[in-house]
């Protein structure tokens, strides 16, 4: 399939609804059935749904983009989270709710809890669905919460490549962006993108932000039950970029980026936020290094190559 | 933005090649202890490189009929993968494999390429490459060594060229020099030429370094005759020829392995002493995830290399972020090793650790400095 058939109106579709002014009016507290109800009606939350069970039977690598676009547009609702739930719930012959579905796969904040009706725990292969009963973050504008009684630490290697893929999609705006801004900021006669200093820290956040593609890729590569090897390289590769992109896209705009008016926030604040759901780079990092040291004898390069 | 880098697969057939050259290269390096082996970028050992060019695992992307095995960047993807993954000593061939025969084949007369590229492809024509200078490193187009064109079509070279790996073990410099103008004139007038390396007048002396070992030399050139088939393309043409090279010379797996013959030798001693706690494994995934997003970028720009393009911008996107990794691994494991003050730690992996340690600032700088990179990067953002 030529996947821009699928991604050209699925990026219309976001452009369309999910403004900056849109995306704000539901971080405030607004509502968000108009929202989803155009996600679920374009068919699109079925995407990685088999095809004998209705859904358009995509891997979550040919998904990839259509996930990192959420990302990349800070769609303020759990849509990459539903399109993995109603797969895998679909697979379990459990008939998934109409309504957004976030993932919970341990005690802290989960991304889009507070604007789920559902909450996904249990296994990729007893998948639990229960009405969201949570507890807001109280960080303003935050769609995460924290969700209590449930169990879902089996799903964090999906849950960990599906952030993944979200933040690879910010990095990428952030930094075109940022870009952006620094060949239009004149000070001192000239586009502060002139500055060697600045274009050091540029080329940083470009390095950062393609690694977090790469990462993320990684993380999708095997499709919706992936390797717990791949899912560790992926969020912490993410993760890690994630920091850092946040901060020198800060640094470059300057006081502006830090203003509530300005779009840069929507997605620096997310970058933040997904680096902390489902392990951050140190929890993966530690689950990769107990895998590395099962096999201490075996060469670097063959562990990462999956030799 | 730099969306052509994707994940690629090595195809089955090159990494079909792996274990044949493992046999190879874990025959070569069996005796070598690990300090040695850290070295493999700067580790000499000519009979090595003609035992892997007897085995066809030189001259891969160079065509069969200049005595190439007529593969390409994939292939050399793996047999460089495993070299340096191993620790295997490879400066012999090394610039002669990756830069020096692609050069030739890309801009040599049909004469320089009957004559050079066989003999790359058998181990048997060791290159440098001879573009930096006292006072032109970077700026590479203020080069001041200079050949004159004689009556008879020969060259005359004077001059002086500087931090030119292994010059004292090679046959052939290939020298970034000016023919014409003056350094006034900056890209314009600098050419390409092939120099002898046993020619009257070429003086090769090394440079120690602080590792004590000595990889570089200063080569002088005090009225170095050379023939008029010295030419490499057209006069003049050099910087673009050069520019071309150092995506060869930037792109490749060997920008993220410096440091992971320290890696393993560290896993090791690790598992030798029995610690697990949670920091030490927490640092153990992270050094594994780093290297493994930087092996899949490494891939990834090796695909448009095999897609016959010139990744410029993308090579030099990888290659600072590798060489940053490859340099932070050696104060990473020795804080860990000095933070653990009462575990024996073996002689050789201290000697290993201080190695890479102390040659870890020359990873940013061969083939191009941190700096340097960053502006080409700035430049593909749209910021120059």
């Amino acid at each position: 399939m030529d996947m821009s058939e699928l991604i050209d109106p699925f990026a219309r579709l976001i452009e369309d609804i999910c403004t900056p002014a849109a995306i704000r009016e539901i971080e405030q507290g607004g509502d968000t059935a108009a929202m989803w109800k155009a996600f679920l009606e374009s068919g699109f939350l079925d995407a990685l749904v088999a095809e004998e069970s209705g859904g358009a039977g995509l891997s979550l690598s040919d998904a990839a983009s259509l996930i990192a676009l959420l990302g990349r547009h800070a769609v303020p609702l759990p849509v990459g989270d539903t399109m993995v739930a109603r797969a895998l719930l679909a697979a379990a012959g459990v008939e998934a709710p109409e309504g957004p579905i976030a993932i919970a796969t341990g005690a802290g904040a989960a991304p889009f809890a507070a604007v789920a009706t559902h909450i996904l725990s249990g296994a990729p292969d007893a998948p639990v669905v229960t009405p969201a009963n949570v507890e807001p973050t109280g960080v303003p504008h935050d769609g995460g919460a924290y969700v209590s009684g449930l169990d879902g630490k089996a799903l964090r290697p999906i849950a960990a490549a599906l952030r993944a893929l979200l933040i690879s999609g910010a990095a990428e705006r952030v930094m075109e962006m940022t870009v952006a801004y620094a060949n239009e900021r004149v000070q001192f006669g000239k586009p502060i993108g002139k500055q060697q200093a600045v274009q050091q820290q540029l080329s940083v956040l470009a390095e950062q932000a393609v690694a977090a593609r790469i990462a993320a890729a990684i993380g999708a590569r095997a499709g919706l039950r992936p390797k717990l090897v791949d899912a560790a390289i992926a969020k912490h590769g993410t993760s890690l970029a994630a920091g850092q992109i946040a901060a020198i896209a800060h640094a470059v705009h300057g006081a502006i980026g830090i203003s509530e008016e300005y779009d840069l926030q929507l997605l620096t604040r997310r970058l933040h936020g997904w680096r902390l759901a489902d392990g951050s780079e140190g929890y993966w990092a530690g689950v990769l290094g107990e895998l590395r040291m099962a096999e201490p004898a075996k060469p670097t390069a063959d562990f990462i190559r999956g030799a | 933005m730099f969306e052509t880098l994707t994940l690629s697969a090595l195809p089955p057939e090159d990494e079909a090649i792996r274990p044949a050259l493992r046999a190879l290269i874990d025959e070569a390096i069996a005796e070598l202890p690990v300090s040695r082996r850290a070295r493999s970028w700067q580790g000499f050992d000519a009979s090595f490189s003609r035992k892997l060019g007897q085995a066809g695992y030189l001259g891969l992307s160079l065509p069969k009929e200049y005595g190439g095995m007529g593969r390409g960047p994939f292939t050399r993807f793996v047999v460089v993968e495993e070299l340096l993954s191993a620790g295997a000593p490879v400066a012999g061939h090394w610039i002669a494999d990756r830069q020096s025969g692609p050069l030739i084949l890309h801009y040599g007369t049909e004469e320089q390429r009957r004559f050079y590229l066989p003999r790359i492809s058998k181990g048997e024509a060791l290159f440098c490459i001879g573009m930096s200078e006292p006072g032109s490193g970077s700026d590479l187009a203020s080069v001041r060594t200079r050949a004159e064109q004689q009556a008879d079509g020969s060259w005359l070279l004077n001059g002086q060229k500087i931090w030119t790996t292994n010059a004292m073990h090679g046959d052939y410099m290939i020298a970034l020099v000016r023919t014409s103008g003056t350094s006034a004139d900056r890209q314009q007038g600098l050419s390409q030429l092939i120099v002898d390396l046993k020619a009257p007048g070429v003086i090769i002396r090394p440079i120690v370094d602080l590792t004590g070992d000595a990889h570089f030399a200063e080569v002088f050139f005090e009225d170095v005759r050379l023939a008029p088939d010295a030419l490499i393309g057209s006069e003049g043409q050099g910087w673009k020829q050069v520019t071309a090279e150092l995506a060869f010379e930037r792109s490749g797996p060997e920008r993220i392995y410096s440091s992971v013959v320290l890696i393993d030798a560290w896993v090791r001693h690790l598992e030798a002493v029995g610690r697990k706690d949670s920091a030490t494994l927490r640092l153990v995934g992270s050094l594994m995830a780093q290297q493994a997003v930087l092996r899949e970028m490494s891939l990834a720009v090796t695909a448009r290399l095999v897609a016959g393009e010139s990744p410029v911008v993308e090579a030099s996107l990888m290659k600072d972020l590798g060489t940053s990794f490859e340099q932070a691994v050696p104060q990473l494991i020795g804080d860990d090793l000095a933070a653990n003050p009462d575990e024996p730690v073996d002689p050789e992996l201290y000697r290993t650790l201080l190695y890479v340690t102390y040659a870890a600032p020359s990873f940013s700088l061969r083939g191009g400095t941190r700096e340097i990179l960053r502006g080409i990067i700035a430049r593909g953002l749209g910021l120059r």
